[in-house]
This record gives structure tokens, sequence and C-alpha cells, in this order.
């Protein structure tokens, strides 16, 4: 039976120890602690947890200013509103000069589903990526995040780590060894290479299984770190392909479609199928049934796939 | 309050010197703001060379009081004042906005010794000195957090975020010093999006206000003196002061807010202010 869990609950479980271990981190909110599940940090370290209200831009750059005197910030909201809202922060004050804030965000992609388009992010990582000096991580799973979070909080310099909102499946086991700019290999297969991020991870393998059970056996990498981008693990698995596909819960425009199709067109040409949001503003709705209707779910993916298999 | 008669006269010599070397390194930059750098520079003397705790030859020190300049563009009269006290030699002023300076055409916090935040973007610096005094407070330090603003500052949106936000927290440890030269790019700043009432703004929002000539050395440094013992709010200094004070032709014309002086009007500018020091 698939465990299914939200990333935005492992990263408040997660916190609670971090904030034991390293006593500089400070969390930051815009009124979203209870979503970002950040308030039992907040309950358990009241000195190191400030709540800026609804002023995402002025809480980005409190997170400058605290970075100056040697405390780790994190800066946490939904993805929408620090990508945009906060954007000339995090680009000028923040990337520019390099300061050390973490800016963590939830409900990145449709996936938010009922809350429509204002607060579907997919745009957001085409922005961050384009910054010079931020790294952007987007973590597949529950178990993900406390690995990757981590080595985030170690690093020295500005990073975006993106979440969504709703439970996904559970696909690495607890403790897995991840590395932030080495890709994950889940699968190895031939002819085909699926590369993914985020919550959309767990989509690909199951549209993996759909392809093998009529003979497709496709690779799939999981791209937990979009910038830098691990070239080499993804020339080595886009060597054996025909067909390389990206698939993210993004606009096709500059996110990790945009990415790998950058880095390959330069230096291992494939023919590429990007799946995603195809440069549309989606609606309202339950989040399953947004991903079948705009082609984002298994079976989408998995007949995307057939119909543009070389050959065909 | 008593200050010395010789330190006051050499605060204003400081400050004619730094309105000195930004024309300079506007003329010879052939670009950058003068107007804003004149209108600062009594208020940067004091706070250099009198009011703020620091250590020129160790700018990292944890404890030294922060200033930010959130009006980046007025960035000659910054570079001036922290060659002047120290933090890097005086010929590098004449590499201001030039291939391979350390001296960016707006500051670079990572590339210029002394200054404490990047700036440019108006209206992020007093949030990010909100974030500096936050810090002090978290790790239990004494030092005083100052930011400059402009009217350029005061009408966007993030400074009042801060505001809000620096009031509700009660950040003793944080004075904003407004240096309203009532002038803008496109002009008086009254008719562009006027911000008055501003006393009345600041009060509502639960900081210590007072007023000041930003020309009067007596007036700055009292008032810095004030804000530094400021201890249940934050402390706003507003200095009402002249666009392009000290050089006649420059003086209230918005016209030069980022334009470069040629060399025949620079020659006139500093013949002007050291006719000042006779």
């Amino acid at each position: 039976m698939t465990e299914y869990r939200m990333l935005r609950e492992a990263f408040g479980e997660a916190l609670l120890e971090l904030g034991d271990e390293f006593q500089n981190l400070v969390v930051l909110d815009a009124d979203i602690s209870s979503s970002l599940k950040t308030d039992a940090f907040a309950k358990k370290f009241p000195d190191r947890h400030i709540n800026f209200g609804v002023a995402e831009q002025n809480m980005l750059m409190g997170a400058a200013g605290l970075a100056t005197t040697g405390l780790i910030p994190l800066a946490c909201t939904y993805a929408t509103f620090a990508s945009m809202r906060a954007c000339e922060q995090i680009r000028s004050m923040i990337c520019y000069p390099k300061l050390n804030v973490k800016v963590i965000v939830t409900h990145g992609g449709i996936e938010v589903g009922w809350d429509g388009p204002t607060h579907q992010a997919t745009e957001d990582i085409a922005m961050m990526r384009s910054i010079p000096n931020m790294t952007v991580v987007v973590p597949a799973d529950a178990h993900s995040v406390p690995i990757l979070l981590r080595q985030a909080i170690e690093m020295d310099g500005p990073v975006y780590f993106r979440m969504g909102r709703n439970p996904v499946p559970v696909i690495y086991p607890a403790l897995v060894k991840l590395t932030l700019g080495r890709a994950s290999i889940l699968r190895k297969g031939e002819g085909i290479l699926l590369v993914v991020a985020g919550s959309m991870v767990a989509t690909a393998l199951q549209a993996a299984d759909r392809l093998d059970s009529i003979g497709i056996h496709a690779s799939v990498l999981d791209m937990h770190t979009i910038k830098p981008l691990d070239g080499g693990t993804l020339t080595n698995l886009a060597e054996n392909a025909d067909l390389v596909v990206t698939l993210e819960d993004h606009n096709i425009i500059g996110g990790l479609g945009g990415a790998v199709a950058e880095y390959l067109s330069e230096h291992l040409p494939r023919k590429m199928k990007r799946i995603g949001v195809q440069d549309i503003f989606t609606e309202s709705g339950v989040p399953d049934q947004l991903f079948a209707k705009y082609h984002l779910d298994a079976d989408a993916v998995s007949e995307t796939i057939i119909n543009i298999l070389p050959g065909k | 309050m008593d200050f010395p008669e010789n330190l006051i006269q050499d605060l204003r010599i400081t400050a004619n010197k730094i309105r000195q070397e930004s024309i300079r390194m506007v003329c010879t930059a052939g670009s950058g703001h003068p107007g804003g750098s004149l209108s600062e520079a009594d208020i940067l003397a004091a706070l250099y060379f009198y009011a703020l705790r620091i250590d020129p030859k160790d700018p990292q020190w944890s404890d030294r009081d922060r200033l930010l300049i959130s009006k980046g563009h007025a960035c000659p009269g910054w570079y001036a004042a922290l060659a002047l006290r120290g933090y890097f030699p005086m010929e590098e002023l004449s590499t201001f906005r030039q291939i391979n300076s350390r001296l960016q055409g707006h500051p670079d916090m990572k590339k210029t010794p002394g200054v404490e935040m990047t700036a440019g973007p108006l209206g992020n610096g007093l949030a990010g000195g909100a974030g500096i005094a936050l810090g002090a407070r978290i790790q239990k330090k004494d030092f005083h957090t100052f930011v400059l603003i402009g009217e350029g500052d005061f009408q966007e949106g993030c400074t009042w975020e801060s505001i809000m936000f620096s009031g509700f927290q009660k950040l003793s440890n944080l004075t904003c010093i407004f240096d309203y030269n009532d002038s803008q790019v496109d002009g008086p700043a009254h008719e562009i999006l006027d911000v008055n009432p501003i006393k009345e703004k600041w009060l509502a929002f639960n900081w210590d206000f007072r007023e000041i000539d930003g020309h009067d050395m007596v007036q700055i440094l009292e008032a810095l003196v004030w804000a530094k013992e400021s201890n249940e709010k934050p402390s706003v200094i507003f200095a009402r002061t002249t666009k392009g004070k000290g050089v006649s032709f420059m003086e209230n014309q918005a016209a030069w807010h980022g334009k470069a002086p040629n060399n025949e009007q620079a020659e006139r500018a500093l013949k002007e202010l050291q006719a000042e020091l006779m």
C-alpha cells in the first residue's frame, strides 16, 4: 500500500531537529505558519521565530538583514508570493550579494487545486532559476525533504526550496542518500528517459509502470536540484535514449523542461518532449481532476509518450 | 546638550569634503547622482565621525553600529564618507562607476568595505535595517542600526511594511533618518506624490519622532544621541534638507538628481564649496 504524505509536514518535523542542531537558524513566516507547518518550530523556539504578517517583501528584506548578522533565515510562504511579490528583494537584495537566505515555499504548481490560478505557481522555477547565485531545489517526497533541507541549510548562499501542498506518494526510503546537485536515478530503462522533479516524480514512476506493461522501459531521473543542473548524470542517461521527456507541475517554459532542453541542445541534442502546464492559466478544482484535464496524470503522460515514440 | 565647538567645526569641514568628493566623482564618472549626495553630507559626517561605533580597519566587526543608505543612488556621498573615514584609499574614489571598480553605480555590500547592505531599488533599506536590528535583538547584541531614506523610499510600499513591523516589534535599536529634500527625478516631491503629513504618519505607526534641520550640525548630533538613547520604540529623525546643498546652481533643482556636471560646472561647484571653508 503506497504511503501518502505532505512535504510541508515533513518540513515542519525536520525543522524541530534542525533547530536544535543549528542554533543560528531562524524561521520567518508571513501569516501562514499553520499552512507551512512551521508552528511547531515557533512553539519550540519562540525566540527564533518571527511572524512578519502579510508582508512578503518586508519578510524577505528582514531575512536579508538577519543573514548579515550571521543568522540563517528560512523565509517561508507560498511559491507565488515569494517568487513574484518579493522577486526584486530575492533577486537584487539577496542573490546579488549572495546572502545566506533560504526561501522555503509550498503550494508550487497547479496541484494547489481549489485555490485557482492566483495561488498556483507555474512560473516560479523559471524565475528563480534565472537569477545568478540561486540554487533551486524541488524535493520529490516527504523523505527527500529533511535530507535536502539539511544540505540547503549547510551550504552558504541563497536557496529556493519548493514544495507542494498535497500529500503525494512516498517513493524514497527514510534517510535516503540524496545529494544536492546530483540527480537521483530511480529507474534505468532504454530508449526513453523521463526527467522529472517534485510531486510529479511519483506520477512519472506510475507512467513508467504503464509503459513497462506494454514493453517500453523508460529510465526515470529525479532532478531534485534544478539549479545547478546535474548535466553529467543527465547526459549519461540521455546517451542511451532516443527520446527525452521532462515532466513538471510548472509551465513548460523555463522550468525543468527548459533547463534540460538548454543543456541537452548544447551538449547532446535529443528529441524532446516537455510535459507540464502548456503555457496557460488553469482553474480551480480537485487536483486529480485538474491533472487529468490538463494531461498531467499518469495515464495522460504515458499516452503522450506512446504517441510520440520514435518510429511511430 | 553641549558639543565642543571644534568638533562641530571639524564635522562641518568633513561634510564639505564629502560634498567636494561627490562632485569630483560624479564629474569624473560622467554620470551619477549629485543632488542627494549633497543633501545627506552633513548627516553622514555626523554619523561616521561622531555617532557610529565602528572600526574602519575591521569593517565586519560583529558589534559595530550599522548604517544603511536605502537611497542607494546617493552613494557618491556614502563612498566619500567611507574613504574619508579610512575604509579604503581616497584615490579609489576616482574609479566610481568604472569597470573593475569596487565602487558600483549603486552600492554593492560585497564589493565595498563599509557598505552594510546593497542598495538601489528604493524602499528596501529600512526593511533590511529592521532585519539587522532584529538579528541584534535575537543574539543579544547592543549595536545600533541606522537607515537613511529619502522621499523615493517613503513612496515605496515595502518601506511601509517595515515601518509597521518595526513599530510593532518595538525595535528601539533601529533609527530611520529621513533625508527630506523634497525633490525627486521628475520634480518637487510634493508635486509628484506628496508624502506629507509626515510626523503624524510615524507617530501612528508607533515610532519616536524628532524633526531637525538636516544641515544644522548641532541639531544632527543632538538627534543622533537622542536616537541611540531611545529605548522603547524605533526612532525616526526627520531631517529637512536641501537637494544639491552647498552648490548654488544645484540647490533645489530636480534636474541635478541624476546628472553629472561637466568640467566647467564641477569647477564652479568646487570653488563655491571651497569658499565656504575660507
